[in-house]
């Protein structure tokens, strides 16, 4: 059987996953003003690959989320 | 909170032992290293729901872009009569919808151009000064070129939107918008 993390082993696994989270969210953002300048423009090409990134991004996102509140768990 | 168990040990902000600490500290304590735990915790939901609020966002733009397409070409519809602008005059108009202002231009007496007059920076109305040979948005000095559109100076990046144009029967008329990157 697995054992259980330490309190301060949580710590830095929460810490470290917030800041994956915090690249992946500051990505989107690069990725929302670029399709936004990309549609402005009149350039199609770039918008349903960069929204399907984007919602890669999210799953990505909530799965790490989901794990942060597994590890809580008793 | 415990104070046998050192994993479960929560150490006050000061880092001074508990006997060291105030007495409302001792009567009211604050699992301090849990609290840290939750806000961190916290902030990451946090940041989840703006990365759904991100993807919204595209998915917003996705749909604009597929309505955009299924519009498909505006109509074609009269500007003015060519005897009604003067050469180096100009004349505002609304296309394709009413809240679409443009601007044509009387460059030189066989010589049109026609642009949205909205700023790619932020929509100000941009005005035309033919004597200089650009368009100006007074708005934070942005400048194009008259004759193609292209930003020149100040903070707009993207050309502004071409209007096509068609001469026929002494008039002119507006045949298209011409997005440009």
């Amino acid at each position: 059987m697995r054992r259980p993390f330490s309190r301060q082993q949580k710590m830095t696994i929460v810490f470290g996953i917030l800041c994956i989270v915090l690249i992946i969210v500051v990505l989107q953002l690069w990725l929302l003003t670029a399709t936004m300048n990309a549609f402005l423009g009149g350039e199609e090409a770039v918008i349903n690959p960069a929204a399907i990134a984007s919602m890669v991004c999210l799953l990505l996102n909530a799965g790490l989320l989901w794990y942060v509140y597994q590890m809580e768990r008793p | 909170m415990s104070r046998e168990n050192p994993d479960q040990l929560s150490v006050p902000p000061d880092g001074k032992p508990y006997h060291q600490q105030p007495q409302w500290r001792n009567d009211f304590p604050i699992d301090w290293p849990q609290d840290e735990l939750v806000a961190r915790r916290d902030f990451t939901k946090f940041l989840v729901l703006t990365s759904f609020a991100f993807v919204v966002g595209q998915v917003w733009i996705a749909f604009e872009n597929f309505a955009r397409k299924r519009r498909g070409r505006p109509p074609i519809r009269m500007i003015a009569k060519l005897a009604a602008i003067p050469a180096g005059g100009s004349v505002t108009f609304a296309y394709p919808d009413a809240h679409d202002d443009c601007v044509l231009i009387r460059t030189a007496a066989d010589r049109f151009v026609a642009y949205s007059q909205k700023c790619t920076h932020l929509s100000c109305a941009v005005t035309p000064q033919i004597e200089k040979n650009c368009l100006y948005c007074p708005c934070h000095h942005g400048f194009f070129d008259l004759a193609t559109g292209v930003p020149t100076g100040g903070p707009p990046r993207r050309p502004l939107p071409r209007i096509t144009l068609e001469i026929r029967d002494g008039a002119i008329y507006a045949t298209g918008v011409e997005v440009r990157a």
